[in-house]
């Protein structure tokens, strides 16, 4: 679904990253590990276009869509959940989750995609009027996948979803991304520092250090690496 | 302000206008100029709180679309002599519009280069394109320059100011409630979230400042044509800050807030004439202490004014 070739992406003079490849399979949730500075958010930004790369292709059902602006790439059924969640603060949690259905014209499917929403997290439909900038960490971290997931995306880009969660919400938010891949068969593409919980939920990783690719494989056989483990699991 | 709620400004300014046009010569000439003023003002007002409070930019060159918007329509309505009334009305109407149009494309033109800055750096390009504008019009000797220029026709009565008002209010409102309209604000509130979101922020922050500038346009239009009398002075810094006071004091992004800022600014010279030098210190200090005791917004009492 998602081919990357040789992506390069610098801001101004520095590289952040030198050319990674790496390929994402329809269904899958496949995640990319690393820690602080790897490159993995600019890895995402340059997918989804708030980045430009500086070489490379990066091919979304066969297309290449590297370079184009953010709300051509949108159109396509590629949603971001950025970094920091990113929400929009003084808005209601209403009016947040409707923007994430900004492209759709159809008042009955954003009606539909609500109700679906709301049906994943509860949470959200009882805070409908509050002010995003009021929720507590977790639940603006579920209205940033909610607003994503309401443009019926077919590619989930999660960027950090655990930041500065407490480890009971990372469950439960990990416990969901599993859900929307499962029940919707919705490909997730998932970067993550918490590499235990991400290597666990998935089903393909790759380790990123310093701008390049330093292993990949399936998450479980890589979870069993001793470098891996070492390095990334504490082990 | 919700979209019920602009349609039935709209029509209720609208029918008071035209009453009152009707019955202006039995009113004090002075008070009457005075409610023009508030009307030219809710416009440039209302205009700039798109840009500036639902968008989230901050423009301080409103004065410079309302003098594009000033000249062309003075220019326009100088061309001709004494009109029947139905002609006279075809006349400025067109003049206005004109004046709106020029002033709009004087938008596109500073908004497209400027849309990369944010904050500071755009508070500051649209400063000097605002004086860049004045200094034109006073070296431009076709329309006076710095002597100004005369305005043959005193058409602006109550019922073209406050028509134009209620069309801007409406047109905002409309525009910033409907569900393309909750863009300006994603836009206001994270670009990169919003771009994220599919909407195209570009878009949104040119068209604030295109219509944002038509409406100021049109404001400056009705300026002319109720002094009778521009010059350039007339359209400087101090004339965008005062814009700007109003949008801040209302509320940035609160319609009903602006509008009673834009009301109470224009009174509020007008009330204190009578300790005359003093008169400015004293607005001075009134300002400072409405922002001290309310920094949200005069007349903002939930934390986002109008969201519904």
């Amino acid at each position: 679904m998602l081919e990357i070739k040789n992506l390069q992406v610098s801001y101004g003079a520095i590289p952040a990253l030198h050319g990674i490849s790496l390929s994402v399979k329809a269904g899958s949730i496949v995640t990319l590990i690393g820690a602080n500075g790897a490159g993995k958010t600019t890895a995402l930004k340059a997918i989804s276009g708030l980045l430009k790369p500086k070489t490379g292709e990066i091919l979304y059902e066969g297309k290449n869509i590297a370079g184009l602006p953010p709300h051509h790439i949108v159109k396509l059924g590629l949603s971001h959940v950025p970094e920091g969640r990113m929400i929009f603060t003084n808005l209601t949690v209403l009016e947040n989750l409707q923007l994430g259905a900004y492209l759709e014209k159809d008042r009955r499917v954003i009606r539909r995609e609500l109700e679906h929403v709301f049906g994943l997290f509860p949470r959200l439909q009882e805070r409908q009027p509050q002010l995003a900038g009021t929720l507590s960490g977790g639940e603006q971290q579920m209205l940033a996948i909610g607003r994503a997931l309401m443009g019926r995306p077919r590619l989930l880009l999660l960027d950090e979803p655990s930041l500065g969660l407490a480890p009971l919400l990372i469950k439960t938010i990990f416990e969901k991304i599993v859900e929307i891949n499962r029940e919707q068969g919705l490909t997730v593409l998932l970067v993550e520092q918490n590499a235990n919980l991400a290597l666990e939920i998935s089903h393909f990783g790759y380790v990123l250090e310093t701008g390049r690719i330093a292993l990949s494989g399936e998450s479980a056989s890589l979870r069993q690496n001793p470098q891996v483990q070492s390095a990334y699991l504490g082990g | 302000m919700n979209i019920r709620h602009a349609k039935t400004f709209l029509l209720g300014a609208l029918a008071l206008g035209f009453l009152v046009s009707v019955a202006a010569s039995h009113f004090n000439s002075y008070w009457l100029f005075i409610t023009y003023d508030i009307a030219i003002n809710v416009i440039l007002a209302v205009s700039l709180n798109l840009i500036n409070g639902y968008t989230g930019q901050f423009s301080l060159g409103h004065a410079g679309f309302m003098a594009v918007g000033a000249y062309t329509a003075a220019v326009i309505t100088n061309q001709f002599g004494d009109l029947n009334p139905f002609a006279a009305g075809a006349v400025f109407s067109g003049a206005l519009l004109a004046g709106g149009a020029l002033a709009a494309g004087a938008g596109l033109l500073v908004g497209i280069p400027t849309l990369r800055l944010r904050g500071d750096y755009l508070a500051i390009v649209t400063l000097g394109f605002g004086e860049i504008i004045r200094v034109i019009f006073q070296n431009m000797q076709g329309v006076g320059g710095a002597r100004g220029l005369s305005v043959a026709h005193g058409w602006t009565d109550f019922f073209w100011a406050f028509g134009a008002a209620a069309a801007a209010v409406y047109v905002v409102a409309a525009l910033v409630h409907s569900t393309y309209g909750r863009g300006f604000l994603a836009v206001r509130d994270d670009e990169v979230a919003a771009s994220a979101m599919g909407i195209n922020p570009v878009r949104y922050k040119v068209t604030a400042f295109v219509v944002g500038a038509f409406f100021a346009g049109v404001a400056g239009g009705l300026y002319a044509h109720s002094k009778q009398f521009i010059t350039p002075g007339g359209f400087n810094f101090m004339q965008s800050v005062s814009i700007v006071v109003m949008v801040i004091l209302g509320g940035m992004g609160n319609t009903v807030g602006v509008i009673l800022a834009a009301v109470l600014l224009t009174l509020l010279p007008e009330f204190l004439r009578p300790i005359a030098e003093y008169r400015m210190i004293l607005y001075s200090l009134l300002l400072v202490v409405l922002m001290l005791a309310r920094p949200q917004g005069l007349f903002t009492f939930r934390k986002q004014g109008d969201a519904k």
